[in-house]
């Protein structure tokens, strides 16, 4: 998995790119959520454009970097969800659990 | 590859990233059995959930240890088995991924997936083999839009 990450307005905004599977990407977003917190950054935007393939583990990882943030003070939030990546949130519910934006502009101003 | 009956076998050491090759076989043999992109993709995942368990829960992660897969088709109908050479577990204990005091933890899904995705999810423990999982889905006129439903 590859990463960027960029900050708008007070929101950190990651661009995962590539496979967040078993033993490749699943502990990577575990540390990079990790290191977002070390430095502060506790409003978090994980824009999922490029992802191109998840697992439960990796799912599993959205699920715990989701409350690590929370537990955290800080807020995380899903970006552009591929529609595969969609459907594993919706047969397992968790869909509930996040909040999904289509629009950059509009999830940044969801923060404040 | 003939769609009407094929049988095909994989054996891979116990490496996460060996899981992926095992996929692909998966998604190959769908397609050319005439499932759609969709229908073939969630299958190599119900094939992905199933070998990483292989290799995590029944080898532990010994690379010394094998993960063996099959894949035959018969008349539209796919059989997969993936039999990994580990201690084998309770499925009785595999706890509902969907319950409420279950939904944020951070495992525990991939069962679930294959029971998904699949039509037919079996485990059996044969004596000192380790634990050998079953899934069978019928291919004919199936496509991925279903997948989810």
């Amino acid at each position: 998995m590859k990463t960027t990450s960029r900050t708008v307005e007070g929101v950190e905004i990651l661009s995962l790119q590539g496979k967040i599977t078993i033993g490749s990407g699943d502990v990577q977003l575990r540390d990079l959520i990790a290191q977002c917190l070390n430095d502060g950054k506790t409003n978090i935007l994980l824009d999922m454009s490029g992802v191109s393939t998840i697992d439960s583990s990796g799912i599993g990882e959205l699920v715990g970097s989701f409350t690590t943030v929370t537990n955290r003070g800080g807020r995380l939030k899903l970006l552009h969800l591929p529609g595969k990546v969609s459907d594993l949130l919706q047969v397992t519910q968790l869909i509930t659990v996040f909040e999904v934006h289509e629009n950059e502009a509009a999830a940044v101003a969801s923060f404040k | 590859m003939n769609p009407e009956s094929e049988h095909i076998e994989i054996t891979i050491t116990s490496r996460f990233e060996n899981i992926e090759l095992v996929q692909v076989i998966a998604e190959h043999i769908c397609e050319c059995a005439g499932l759609d992109d969709d229908g073939s993709h969630w299958v190599g995942m119900a094939v992905r959930e199933g070998v990483a368990n292989a290799i995590k829960h029944g080898n532990r992660l010994d690379t010394r240890k094998r993960v063996f897969t099959t894949f035959d088709v018969k008349n539209s109908n796919l059989a997969i088995h993936i039999r990994d050479e580990g201690d084998g577990f309770d499925p009785e204990q595999v706890a509902d991924p969907l319950s409420p005091i279950n939904i944020m933890k951070t495992s525990g899904r991939g069962i679930f997936y294959m029971k998904t995705f699949m039509d037919e999810v079996d485990f059996s423990f044969p004596d000192g083999r380790g634990t050998e999982l079953v899934m069978r889905k019928n291919l004919a006129g199936r496509n991925g839009a279903d997948a989810t439903d």
